[in-house]
């Protein structure tokens, strides 16, 4: 039981180390993941748990007939580098799909999508 | 070459080869990431390390065998040699103490395994593989029962993610399972041992079927791409899961079917997660008394992403 608890204790650090190189998970979104919003939101923010390259990591937002309604000016939170963010079109009430791929900083891809929805 | 061009060419290098569908690392098929299971083996091809892997549990007497508290202690290593092929190699330590007799420490025989993941789809978060397991003869001690012959367990594995569903089932979709299908097949069919009066007796070495399936929810898959529960760490990283882990003797006087039900929990971190899991006997053939089954594993691929944790042999784009 004493070497396990020295390894638990020599590797705990691994779990959660900041600013470390590994697969970005999306940690949350603005409008969250699922949410119902009332009026347009003005962009989509996307907060990853890792700092991502921005040259390689793609946001887009489409609506219902897969038509792309963002603005297409995609970029980095100038402050955060684990931020994505994107400007919408002013949009009508339904349901919108966030698509997102990302790079993290030692070249690990991730994917996702997931939808909101805009009320009037 | 400055850092900022290597990052851009193996950036665009990552990303050719991911829309090929050849770089998914530990545990991804497409935004699905399955944790490494515990009682059972899962589909990936990866670089990882389970240090170590800890179960406790006092199995049943059985014939002029009595009931034993069984302790092992595994270390597990797989390396990818392509993106689709991998290999491993694994040791346990055991320590039984029979009731009312004296206490056994050493090693188990060795395994080593090959993995290859022959279909994935990331748009429905499938994956195939098949591979055999290798369980090394004559390498353990004979004191914890390591068997003097070998055993190969070709076996295949299968994964797969609901993200599919409808979203009118949006609760489902988090839902995933993995699971093995495989035949340990001995290479001796029987072992002849003579007592003292120079008795001889028979110990047939049956094939046995093994089947191991998880059902697994990832409350991660929920909050990124289902719905934000409004969970945070560190229930927004942990993945309730149920394994199941049955053995079947199908041939030479075979015997009953028997095997354990694991129910616990999976918390996946950056680079490591943690498992820790109840072993239920799954009926009374299985007999002993509930266990506990615990494993800290580590993603070699995202500690080590330039060195051990890539495979040896790197796909062209």
């Amino acid at each position: 039981m004493k070497i396990l608890t020295r390894i638990v204790a020599l590797l705990a650090p691994l779990a959660g180390a900041p600013n470390a190189l590994a697969h970005a998970f999306l940690d949350h979104a603005v409008p969250a993941v699922g949410s119902t919003v009332h009026g347009s939101p003005a962009e989509v923010r996307l907060q990853f748990t890792q700092e991502l390259e921005p040259a390689f990591s793609t946001l887009r937002v489409l609506d219902a007939n897969g038509r792309q309604v963002d603005r297409g000016d995609k970029k980095m939170d100038s402050r955060d580098a684990t931020v994505l963010r994107v400007s919408l079109q002013r949009l009508a009430p339904g349901t919108y799909r966030v698509v997102w791929r990302v790079l993290s900083v030692d070249t690990h891809v991730t994917e996702g999508d997931f939808t909101f929805e805009v009320t009037q | 070459m400055n850092r900022q061009a290597v990052v851009a060419c193996l950036g665009g290098a990552a990303l050719l080869a991911g829309h090929a569908g050849q770089v998914s690392a530990h545990g991804f098929a497409g935004k699905r990431f399955f944790p490494a299971t515990l009682a059972t083996d899962d589909p990936f091809v990866a670089d990882e390390l389970s240090l170590p892997t800890v179960s406790k549990r006092k199995t049943a007497a059985s014939g002029d065998q009595p009931a034993t508290m069984e302790t092992s202690t595994s270390v597990d290593f797989s390396k990818r040699i392509t993106s689709n092929l991998g290999i491993g190699v694994g040791a346990s330590y055991l320590h039984l103490q029979p009731d009312g007799g004296d206490t056994q420490k050493g090693f188990d025989n060795l395994a080593a395994s090959v993995k290859y993941r022959f279909y994935q789809s990331d748009e429905h978060e499938t994956i195939l593989s098949a591979g055999a397991d290798f369980d090394i003869g004559g390498t353990g001690a004979k004191s914890v029962g390591a068997e003097s012959f070998s055993t190969i367990t070709p076996t295949v594995f299968f994964g797969k993610g609901f993200g599919d569903l409808s979203e009118g089932v949006n609760y489902l979709r988090p839902f995933a399972v993995t699971g093995t299908v495989g035949v340990a097949m001995p290479t001796r069919s029987s072992t002849t041992t003579l007592d003292d009066a120079g008795n001889a007796a028979i110990e047939q070495h049956p094939d046995v079927l093994n089947i191991g399936f998880a059902v697994e929810y990832s409350l991660p898959y929920l909050q990124s791409f289902v719905k934000d529960v409004g969970l945070d760490a560190p229930f927004s990283r942990m993945i309730p899961i149920v394994e199941f882990s049955l053995q079947k003797p199908i041939d030479r006087g075979g015997g009953p079917t028997t095997g354990t039900i694991n129910p616990g929990i999976i918390w996946a971190g950056r680079y490591t997660q943690f498992g820790l899991e109840a072993i239920i006997p799954a009926n009374s053939a299985t007999g002993g008394k509930t266990g506990v089954l615990f494993q800290i594993h580590l993603f070699l691929d995202d500690i080590f992403p330039r060195m051990i944790g890539r495979p040896l042999i790197v796909d062209r784009p």
